[in-house]
């Protein structure tokens, strides 16, 4: 395999595509909602009408309207077909043939969900089928690992990647380049590449959609960053509650290797690079990169302290480098267009885009991809089209390690510094819009029940300092707690951020800290008044 | 600990093995997985996760097994099974029910869908009915935010639930069996 075989395949998928392509949604969100069936019936429809021969149907990923789905596109023309059922297909396929409109519901890729968005990571989503190479190869894929194996020095890539400015997209904004250099910089008979696709949050699933849409996008991001740092061997650590993305990565894995694009002496230069799929077994705390590794040797998810990072002593004691699928969805364009074309996107400190996922009580749930730097309202107004039938407020960032953003602060731009300022987090990219019915106390004992849940017990302060903070709210939302119980909550909460081991102890008290700074009103009121409406969380 | 587990010879360990008179396929084919990761202490999730998807739900015995296969101590084997939520060591119903407690469905209400089905068939989340028919379950999030509330019915992931929708199928499992 060199570059002209990769020209090739390239130019005999585009060669192959028929004039008309219907793109049907086949990620999880719409295949919940029948989408497989809609595909087979636009297949069926396309064989009936005899269209065949100018018409194809192909399964794509995630479109990003998840609300709409089961989503069909049409290609060239950008109609967008929503909430599409399998047997309005036949009409939809009739209006091709100029057959009068089609009975399906059509709406618009100009709105502002779709026009605001800056596509980087998910550009090939919903037009690329995530099952064959072929398809991703059309659109560009391998050639930024071409052109790094073949025409630069590892320590170039390292450079061009710390040049870009790309902070870490699993929510702590470490920056990548700086990881990177940390590991090349190492001596070591083996090194690893480990992929973080343990997306835990509740609210998130962005890293799920990347992987259905596009596996070999991270595939790729992973074999520039081992080429760069001097590893030979891959993980992609991904949920066990992710099937499809499991299914996805695993045929991804399979005809890259077929391919040569993993294995070994890639692209005929001396790099090898293998990778396999661990599979998680649902503990959150595995998304802290100790636990993670843990989790890989097969053991109990236990964080350790750092130092030593994982950098410098990771799997099995070796330097491991580790990063988010986001991150590793990022390089290869970095790669092709360059570090300054990345650094020209997104604000001073937050380089290139972010992908979000919007949910809860909005109009457009789905996926975006903005700017870094991007105001919180026109997320959540203009492109999720605001609270149905209400007022937003809040925004909760970050998961259960986040905080939530009341609707007076919607104008801050999202990127990592502003939201830490307003006590949340960047997190991983899941948003969760809240109204007025929502009431803030019990969101913040729902986060806590789960943090409580979800703490491995190693270490004191997070074990027993979550059970007594869920102690208190529980107290609180029974209406039987008094103003000495919010001062101890304070305390435990400052107790617990600063004493815990790993990552999932210390943001703990986040969404506790957030809803006290901001609705200290609801607090006092369960205090004054009794029970909440939403005392059971 | 480890002695009392390290005496049973590789060919009949408790529970049955390879040589499993019954001649349960099950077990070559979790042998055969044990094989491909050539035994190694590492590949010990990945064993659990093929045994689970073999036997339903990991019994001590198949535990015991799987230790003494690996050369781990049983004490690590049960320590990993039950650290981690997927992995169950009781039994489950004929169905399952899995409701989405994320963020997302926890703010669109599946908190009310959970005590419908739990009313309904007299249990708590995670417990199966004594009849054995339907296990309910709670899950951290499945990653369907955007057709929030998301439940999973015998493995299909069906969004934009309502408690009434959910008890009507769940019914019809109590009703006729499986």
């Amino acid at each position: 395999m060199d570059l002209n075989d990769l020209l090739e395949i390239a130019e005999k998928e585009n060669a192959s595509a028929k004039p008309i392509r219907l793109r049907c949604c086949t990620a999880a969100g719409c295949l919940s909602q029948q989408g497989d069936a809609v595909k087979n019936a636009l297949q069926q429809a396309v064989a009936d009408a005899d269209m065949s021969d100018r018409v194809e149907v192909i399964g794509v990923g995630c479109m990003g309207l998840c609300s709409a789905g089961p989503l069909v596109k049409v290609d060239p023309d950008g109609a967008l077909f929503e909430q599409v059922q399998p047997q309005q297909c036949a009409s939809i396929i009739a209006s091709l043939n100029g057959g009068g409109p089609a009975e399906a519901s059509v709406g618009s890729d100009t709105i502002p969900f779709f026009s605001k968005q800056h596509p980087i990571v998910l550009e090939n989503s919903g037009r690329i089928n995530p099952e064959r190479i072929e398809s991703y190869i059309a659109a560009g894929g391998y050639q930024a690992l071409y052109h790094s194996l073949r025409e630069m020095a590892p320590t170039d890539v390292v450079e061009e990647i710390s040049k870009s400015g790309l902070r870490g997209r699993g929510g702590a904004g470490f920056p990548t380049g700086l990881k990177w250099a940390t590991v090349a910089k190492m001596t070591a008979e083996r090194k690893y590449i480990v992929c973080n696709a343990d997306e835990g949050d509740p609210g998130a699933f962005m890293d799920r959609s990347v992987l259905e849409s596009d596996p070999h996008r991270v595939l790729e991001g992973m074999a520039i960053a081992a080429y760069a740092v001097g590893a030979t061997q891959g993980f992609v650590y991904v949920r066990g509650e992710y099937p499809l993305a499991i299914a996805r990565l695993k045929t991804a894995i399979q005809q890259a290797r077929r391919m040569g694009l993993l294995g070994t002496q890639i692209f005929e230069s001396p790099f090898d690079f293998r990778v396999d799929l661990r599979i998680g077994a649902g503990a959150f705390v595995c998304g802290e990169e100790t636990a993670l590794l843990r989790s890989i040797e097969g053991q109990r998810g236990t964080p350790r302290p750092r130092p030593p990072f994982p950098a410098q002593s990771g799997l099995w004691g070796y330097p491991t480098l580790i990063n988010n699928v986001e991150t590793f969805a990022n390089i290869a364009p970095i790669v092709t267009k360059g570090s300054e074309w990345f650094a020209g996107i997104g604000t001073e400190k937050s380089k290139g885009t972010k992908v979000f996922a919007l949910a809860g009580k909005i109009t457009n749930t789905g996926l975006i991809e903005v700017p870094m730097g991007t105001p919180l309202r026109t997320i959540v107004e203009e492109m999720g089209g605001g609270v149905p039938n209400g007022k937003v407020k809040a925004v909760q960032t970050g998961g259960p390690s986040g905080g939530c953003i009341p609707a007076a602060h919607l104008d801050t731009p999202v990127d990592y510094e502003s939201l830490a300022k307003l006590g949340s987090i960047m997190g991983s990219g899941g948003m969760i819009v809240m109204d007025q019915s929502d009431n803030m106390v019990g969101v913040a004992k729902f986060f806590m029940e789960f943090c409580m849940d979800e703490s491995c017990g190693k270490c004191v302060p997070c074990r027993a300092g979550t059970a007594q903070i869920h102690k208190i709210l529980t107290k609180v939302t029974d209406g039987l707690a008094t103003s000495a119980d919010l001062d101890t909550l304070r305390s435990l909460c400052e107790m617990v951020k600063s004493a815990s081991l790993c990552g999932l102890g210390q943001s703990a008290p986040n969404p506790v800290l957030s809803t006290l700074r901001y609705y200290p009103d609801e607090y006092q009121a369960c205090i004054d008044g009794g029970a909440t409406a939403e005392a059971s969380a | 600990m480890s002695s009392t587990v390290a005496a049973p010879s590789k060919t009949a360990p408790a529970g049955g093995a390879k040589g499993q008179p019954s001649g349960d396929n099950r077990y070559k084919m979790l042998e055969a997985t044990m094989k491909r990761h050539q035994y190694a202490a590492d590949s010990l999730i990945e064993v659990l996760h093929t045994a689970q998807e073999l036997f339903g739900f990991l019994e001590v015995d198949l535990l015991l097994h799987i230790a003494h296969s690996l050369r781990v101590p049983p004490s690590r084997v049960y320590g990993v099974a039950t650290f981690y939520h997927f992995f169950s060591l009781k039994p489950k119903g004929d169905h399952t029910v899995v409701i989405c407690m994320g963020t997302a469905c926890y703010v669109k209400g599946a908190a009310q869908v959970v005590s419908a089905i739990e009313a309904l068939g007299g249990i708590k989340a995670g417990e199966t009915t004594p009849d054995g028919k339907v296990s309910l379950m709670t899950a951290r999030c499945i990653g369907a935010c955007g057709i929030a509330p998301a439940v999973v019915l015998d493995g299909n992931i069906t969004g934009k639930q309502t408690p009434a929708a959910v008890v009507d199928h769940v019914k019809g499992w109590l009703g006729n069996g499986s």
